[in-house]
């Protein structure tokens, strides 16, 4: 796979993506691709960047150096809301739903990218308008039921139990209706029963709305069980590549997870 | 030539009281992230406290001398860092997990209260600052007049800088507080007592203000007790010019607010030095919101 | 809330006014003088309560906004004057929309720049460019300067006020209540992950900044026909951090609550004013201020999601 040539399978390409923040180099010359309907991983010991990726294939992060190019467009220096309107969502590894907000309010929010009407239509109130809100209010509710969060339509965000809340943030990030979902170490804190019903959802999620996903995780249950392909890194560097046996495998891996271990 | 020689010595007199200002609002920001508005009522307490204890001082000193304003100044700054103290641990201190505007909205209670306070005890007629100090005439010719007044503002303020730098890199606290404006939590775990160094931070900020409070009361005598507002709002624009949270900068932010607005005022026009300060802050606010010597702050998502 | 029924509601509010207005003759002039207050200040409040309360952006400089509707509107209709009553009628209503469209202008004018800021640095640009309003119309001999400006024509009446303030109210809670207007408290909640839903944040805080700008603007052209004559002294700080407090008393992004808190604070001087006069409470007259400055620590220690909150205390993200 040549870095510069954008496979016509890729949906996500990274090209030699480099970002500094004074003098530290979080992420060093990354070259990342991700095809359609594909589930990749992301895994590397604390600190080696991984969040940083998300970050600036979001657009929070503006690359120091290197390209980022989505569905055969450049995204590179793009505006966080723009990239999502491109078909880019995500999570976060601290949960970030909006605490005031009802559960049902929550997911909302994402459908504003798909609105047709703006605020004049919020203040005429006419008969567009309600057919909109009502349209949005169906499938707002269709999304809850899909991931059993229909009852928790009225309760603030904030009432959630983590698990429930983790979901949410899931569902909220797929009414944005993205070609590309970034999970960000969904399974933290999740006992092993609740990491198996994880995985069956993420899985279930990429079957279901036809997407792909990038998955960032510590939990190498999660990982191995569920990703067709694992990139590994370390300390901003991408130190391997391939299917979870390989990786598993592989020298550099194992001794860049050990290092870690005291 | 002469007027240009008259400008900057009073521009940078006044650039020093804003200096010694700023410093507080940007010790408090670096440590708590927090403005606190009453800061520059502070400053005007230092005054009034002046104001009411140079009689006393003068009972058993001698006045006007340097002994009796050395005296009035250093009682003056005592009594403000109590006042700082008392106010931290009543106003501020409960809401340190509450969200910033709480503590925001505190603050400019406090400040109000101060305020309302001030004019209800001490009135809201101006007052006349005694004289505590003999003035010199240092130079006198043609339009320049320059005494010893605004040389002591400059040399006093470079006497407290020396002191809260040397407090600030060589003493134990002052490295608790430069830990703290890097990292709370983790100087914390190191066994940093945080509240102790936060009531000393406050402690030193309103000493400042107070000191700021006798200076400007010995070059500028009417004292009341919504003089600190203007001050106050110049001087926190300073910290930010600087840099907030950059010690230094602070200083360097008074100077320039305080000579910049005094030669306006001299050389262009007087009704418009109030908005001077105002327009340098959206000014660099625009440009470089880290101020002159400050650091980009990344947040970390 | 589904507000099926906001447009009606605002059609016999004004329809309410109207008809109240016509019998405004009967009322003692100094109450319906505070009367007024009371509705402008709905429309200072509510309108700030958009930017302050629904997408959290610390504005302190209200009162700036304010004095430009004010004296936009006063020029206008003391260099027009009154033919007949239905001309004189157009003519207020004109000028109280050119003075929210000015208003709205300079709304936009400092908001573009300066939201990018965040919390406390946004809240001093405010008061910065509020205060620099101030000294602006300070220096302008065509609004009377420091000498103030007399308004010739008080045509403020309750149709007007409280029409204005009923509009203001739909305006904002009608705004809020649709999928667009969840983005305002989005934004309040978690810009970053706002941003990372789509929604252009900048675009929806200078959006709240504009139309709660052309509110006050309005309010501003309001009071000037009401009070006639203006200094630019009156539009400080101390007046815009009021309406702060009635946001803040109210409940960030309550208006029901906000309203209240509007017109509590219009009445309360008033309240104490009266209450100063008994014998043994002389007192309350003088420290009038310190104890709403103490009730303001208090509140915040206490009570920061305001009085009249009924959900639980909301410790959540910071703004």
């Amino acid at each position: 796979m040549t870095a510069n040539n954008a496979t016509e399978n890729s949906l996500l390409r990274t090209a030699r993506v480099t970002i500094r923040f004074g003098g530290l180099t979080a992420v060093s010359n990354l070259d990342l691709e991700i095809g359609r309907n594909e589930l990749v991983g992301l895994i590397g010991p604390n600190g080696a960047g991984k969040t940083t990726v998300f970050n600036l294939i979001t657009g929070v992060y503006q690359p120091t150096e290197g390209g980022i190019f989505f569905d055969g467009q450049s995204i590179t220096g793009s505006k966080a809301y723009r990239i999502t309107a491109r078909g880019i969502a995500r999570t976060f590894q601290n949960i970030r739903l909006f605490p005031s907000l009802t559960a049902f309010d929550n997911v909302r929010t994402a459908f504003h990218l798909h609105l047709q009407g703006d605020v004049r239509h919020a203040l005429w109130r006419g008969r567009s308008f309600w057919d909109e809100e009502e349209r949005i209010g169906e499938q707002v509710l269709e999304l809850l039921e899909i991931f059993h969060l229909g009852k928790f339509r009225d309760a603030p965000a904030r009432s959630l139990s983590y698990g429930d809340q983790r979901r949410l943030e899931i569902v909220r990030a797929l009414a944005a209706r993205p070609k590309l979902l970034l999970l960000d170490e969904p399974a933290a804190g999740m006992n092993s029963s609740e990491k198996t019903d994880l995985m069956r959802l993420i899985q279930f999620i990429k079957g279901k709305f036809q997407i792909s996903v990038l998955l960032v995780e510590h939990d190498m249950q999660v990982v191995m069980g569920i990703c067709e392909r694992i990139a590994v890194l370390d300390y901003g560097v991408k130190i391997a590549e391939g299917r979870p046996d390989e990786v598993r495998r592989n020298p550099k891996v194992i001794e860049a997870y050990l290092g870690e271990n005291p | 030539m002469t007027e240009f020689f008259q400008q900057l010595i009073n521009g940078l007199a006044f650039g020093s009281i804003l200096a010694l200002i700023a410093l507080g609002y940007t010790m408090v920001y670096g440590i708590l992230r927090f403005i606190n508005f009453a800061h520059g009522d502070v400053f005007m307490l230092g005054a009034f406290a002046g104001f009411y204890l140079a009689p006393k001082i003068a009972a058993v000193l001698p006045t006007p001398s340097v002994l009796s304003g050395l005296a009035v100044m250093l009682a003056a700054m005592l009594i403000c860092a109590v006042i700082g103290v008392v106010i931290e641990r009543f106003a501020y201190r409960p809401l340190r997990r509450n969200p910033k505007l709480t503590v925001l909205i505190t603050a400019i209670g406090v400040s109000l209260f101060l305020e309302y306070t001030g004019q209800f005890v001490f009135g809201a007629a101006p007052k006349r600052f005694p004289q505590i100090i003999p003035v010199y005439p240092i130079a006198h010719l043609g339009g320049l007049s320059i005494t010893s007044n605004q040389i002591i503002v400059l040399v006093v303020t470079g006497l407290l800088l020396v002191t809260l730098r040397f407090i600030v890199l060589k003493t134990k606290i002052g490295m608790a507080m430069r830990a703290l404006s890097f990292n709370p939590e983790a100087a914390a775990l190191m066994g940093v007592n945080t509240d102790i160094v936060i009531s000393f931070t406050f402690a030193l900020g309103s000493a400042l203000a107070a000191a700021a409070g006798i200076l400007f009361a010995i070059n500028y005598p009417a004292i009341d007790p919504l003089m600190g507002i203007l001050p106050g709002l110049k001087a926190f624009v300073a910290a930010v010019l600087g840099g907030i949270g950059n010690l230094p900068g602070a200083v360097l932010g008074g100077l320039i607010i305080g000579t910049t607005e005094t030669f306006v005022s001299g050389y262009i026009s007087s009704t418009y030095r109030d908005a001077i300060a105002f327009a340098i802050l959206i000014l660099i606010l625009l440009i470089k919101p880290s101020g002159l010597l400050g650091r980009k702050e990344v947040e970390k998502v | 809330m589904k507000f099926r029924h906001a447009k009606l509601l605002l059609l016999v509010a004004l329809a309410v006014s109207l008809l109240v207005s016509l019998f405004a003759s009967q009322i003692n002039p100094y109450a319906l003088f505070i009367f007024y207050n009371i509705g402008i200040n709905i429309i200072l409040a509510v309108s700030l309560n958009l930017i302050n309360g629904y997408t959290g952006q610390f504005s302190l400089g209200h009162a700036g906004f304010m004095a430009v509707g004010a004296y936009t509107a006063a020029v206008i209709t003391n260099q027009f004057g009154a033919v007949n009553p239905v001309a004189s009628e157009a003519l207020f209503l004109s000028a109280l929309l050119a003075g929210g469209l000015v208003a709205a202008m300079v709304g936009l004018l400092v908001g573009l720049p300066t939201l990018r800021l965040k919390g406390d640095y946004l809240a001093i640009v405010t008061l910065g460019f509020g205060e620099i309003i101030r000294v602006i119309f300070q220096n302008m001999n065509a609004v009377g300067a420091a000498r103030g400006l007399s308004v010739m024509h008080g045509w403020t009446n309750c149709f007007w006020v409280f029409g204005f303030a009923a509009l203001t109210v739909y305006v904002v809670t009608a705004l809020v209540h649709s999928t667009y207007g969840r983005g305002f408290i989005a934004v309040r909640d978690d810009e970053v992950a706002a941003e990372a839903m789509g929604i252009n944040t900048t675009k929806y805080k200078v959006t709240a900044f504009v139309i709660g700008a052309f509110f006050a603007g309005i309010a501003g052209g309001l009071y000037a026909h009401a009070i006639q004559f203006l200094t630019p002294g009156g539009f400080g700080f101390m007046l815009s951090i009021t309406f702060v407090v009635m946001v803040i008393l109210g409940g960030m992004g309550n208006t029901p609550g906000v309203i209240f808190a509007a017109a509590l604070l219009t009445l309360m001087p008033e309240g104490l004013r009266k209450l100063a006069g008994y014998p043994h409470l002389g007192w309350i007259g003088d420290t009038r201020m310190i104890i709403y400055s103490l009730l303001l620590i208090v509140l915040m220690l206490t009570r920061p999601q305001g009085l009249f909150t009924w959900r639980q205390k909301y410790k959540g993200a910071a703004p």
